[in-house]
C-alpha cells in the first residue's frame, strides 16, 4: 500500500487543465560522476558498435532499392491500390530516413521527392508512371554509382531535376488547394539528428 | 557530469524496417543497455509495451496496421494501462513542421528525425530521463507538458486558465544531483 501512495503522481487542478508530475521512475538510472573513466563515453561505444555493424550497409541499401523496385513494379502491373500505394511511399520513406545512415546519403533527397509526389497528390491515378520511374530509377543510380568521385555532382544535378519536376507537377494538381500548396513549398523545420 | 545507468533501463524499440530495428538496438546495446524488446508493427509494438512495461518507448511513425501516432494516442489514455506517463520517443523520416506539431499534440515525448545519429537518440534519451515533463491533462490533451520553456516576454492571450501559475518550474535531475552532489563535499 505503501508503494501505491509513493507512485500517486502529485496532480494539481485548474478552470480547464490539470497538471500531473508522475514519479520519475527513471531516476533510478541517473548518477552524477566527477570524472569520466577512460572508454566510459556511451556515445563514443554506440558509435564504435555501429562502425563495427557497418559493413552490412551495403548490402541493406540494396535491399532497399530491391523493394523500392518491386513496389513501383507493383503500380506499374495493377495501377495504383491502397496497398501498392503504402508500400511504394513506406519503401521510398525509409529510403529517405535510412539512407544516410547507411553512408548513401546522397539518394535521400531523391526519395523524399518520391514522398512528396505520393504523399501530395490528390489523386494517385493522376501521377505520370514516369514520374516515378524517373525517382525510383535515379534513387537506385545514385546507390549502385555511390563510389564514384563525381557521384555528389551528378546527384546534385538529377536531385534538382527531379525537384522541378515533381514541384511543377504538384503545382498544378494542386493548384486549387492553397494549404497544400502552401505545406509543399514549407521547408523543413525538424532539428538534425547530429 | 550526468552518467545514464543504461543497464536500468528497459526499452521497446518498434519499427516495420527490420534493418533500423537492428541498428537502433545496436547503438542501445552500446550505450550499455542490455533490455531492448522489439516489435514491428503498431499492434505488436503495443503488446511488448503492455507486455514488457519499458521504461522508455522508441518508435518510428510509419508503420502498417496502425501507426506510430496512433499507437502513442493508445499508450496516452489515463487509466487504460499501466503507465500511461512512458516517455515516447518518435524517430523518424517525417520531418515537416505540421508532422512535428501531429506528434507533439499525440503525446510524443521527444522527436528525432532520421537521420539517426548515436549522439541524437543520446540526447533524446538522457533528456527524457533526466529532465522528465509534468504532464498536462485537458478536455482533448493528455501528454507531457508542450510548454517546454516560460517566457517572460509573451504577451498573447492565455490560453490556460487557472489562477494560479499555470506552469511548474519542475526541477530537473541534472539540477537535482548537482545539489545533492553540492550538499556531500560541502563540509559538515
Amino acid at each position: 500500500m505503501a508503494n501505491q501512495k509513493e507512485d500517486r503522481p502529485a496532480t494539481a487542478t485548474y478552470a480547464d487543465h490539470e497538471i500531473i508530475r508522475p514519479v520519475n521512475k527513471l531516476s533510478k538510472a541517473v548518477s552524477r560522476v566527477s570524472v569520466a573513466m577512460p572508454g566510459e563515453d556511451p556515445v563514443a561505444r554506440a558509435e564504435e558498435a555501429l562502425a563495427q555493424l557497418s559493413s552490412e550497409f551495403g548490402k541493406w541499401m540494396m535491399d532497399e532499392c530491391e523493394r523500392l523496385d518491386a513496389a513501383r513494379r507493383q503500380v506499374k502491373t495493377e495501377g495504383f491500390t491502397k496497398k501498392n500505394f503504402d508500400e511504394l511511399f513506406h519503401s521510398a520513406h525509409d529510403i529517405k530516413g535510412d539512407a544516410a545512415t547507411f553512408g548513401y546519403p546522397l539518394c535521400a533527397p531523391a526519395a523524399d521527392s518520391l514522398c512528396r509526389v505520393l504523399e501530395h497528390s490528390p489523386d494517385p491515378s493522376r501521377i505520370p508512371v514516369k514520374l516515378i520511374d524517373q525517382h525510383v530509377d535515379a534513387i537506385r543510380a545514385m546507390v549502385r554509382e555511390n563510389a564514384r568521385p563525381d557521384a555528389r555532382e551528378i546527384a546534385n544535378v538529377l536531385t534538382k531535376r527531379l525537384r522541378a519536376v515533381t514541384d511543377d507537377f504538384l503545382s498544378r494538381e494542386n493548384m486549387h488547394r492553397p494549404e497544400v500548396l502552401a505545406v509543399i513549398k514549407a521547408p523543413p523545420t525538424a532539428p538534425d539528428a547530429a | 557530469m550526468i552518467r545514464i545507468e543504461f543497464n536500468r533501463l528497459r526499452f521497446v524499440v518498434i519499427d516495420d524496417n527490420a534493418h533500423m530495428r537492428r541498428i537502433v538496438r545496436t547503438l542501445l546495446h552500446g550505450y550499455g543497455a542490455r533490455e531492448v524488446y522489439e516489435a514491428e508493427d503498431g499492434a505488436t509494438g503495443l503488446e511488448a509495451f503492455t507486455h514488457h512495461m519499458p521504461d522508455i518507448v522508441i518508435t518510428d511513425w510509419a508503420m502498417p496496421i496502425f501507426d506510430g501516432l496512433e499507437l502513442t494516442q493508445m499508450i496516452r489514455q489515463p487509466g487504460a494501462n499501466a503507465n500511461p506517463f512512458v516517455p515516447i520517443i518518435m524517430l523518424t523520416g517525417h520531418s515537416e513542421k505540421k508532422r512535428v506539431m501531429a506528434a507533439r499534440d499525440a503525446g510524443v515525448t521527444e522527436f528525432l528525425a532520421k537521420p539517426l545519429s548515436a549522439k541524437g537518440l543520446y540526447q533524446r534519451i538522457l533528456n527524457v530521463v533526466a529532465n522528465p515533463r509534468p504532464f498536462v491533462k485537458t478536455k482533448t490533451y493528455f501528454g507531457p507538458d508542450r510548454r517546454r520553456n516560460s517566457n517572460p516576454n509573451y504577451v498573447g492571450p492565455e490560453r490556460r486558465k487557472g489562477g494560479k501559475a499555470d506552469m511548474f518550474k519542475a526541477q530537473a535531475l541534472i539540477d537535482k544531483t548537482q545539489t545533492l552532489g553540492d550538499k556531500a563535499r560541502s563540509p559538515g
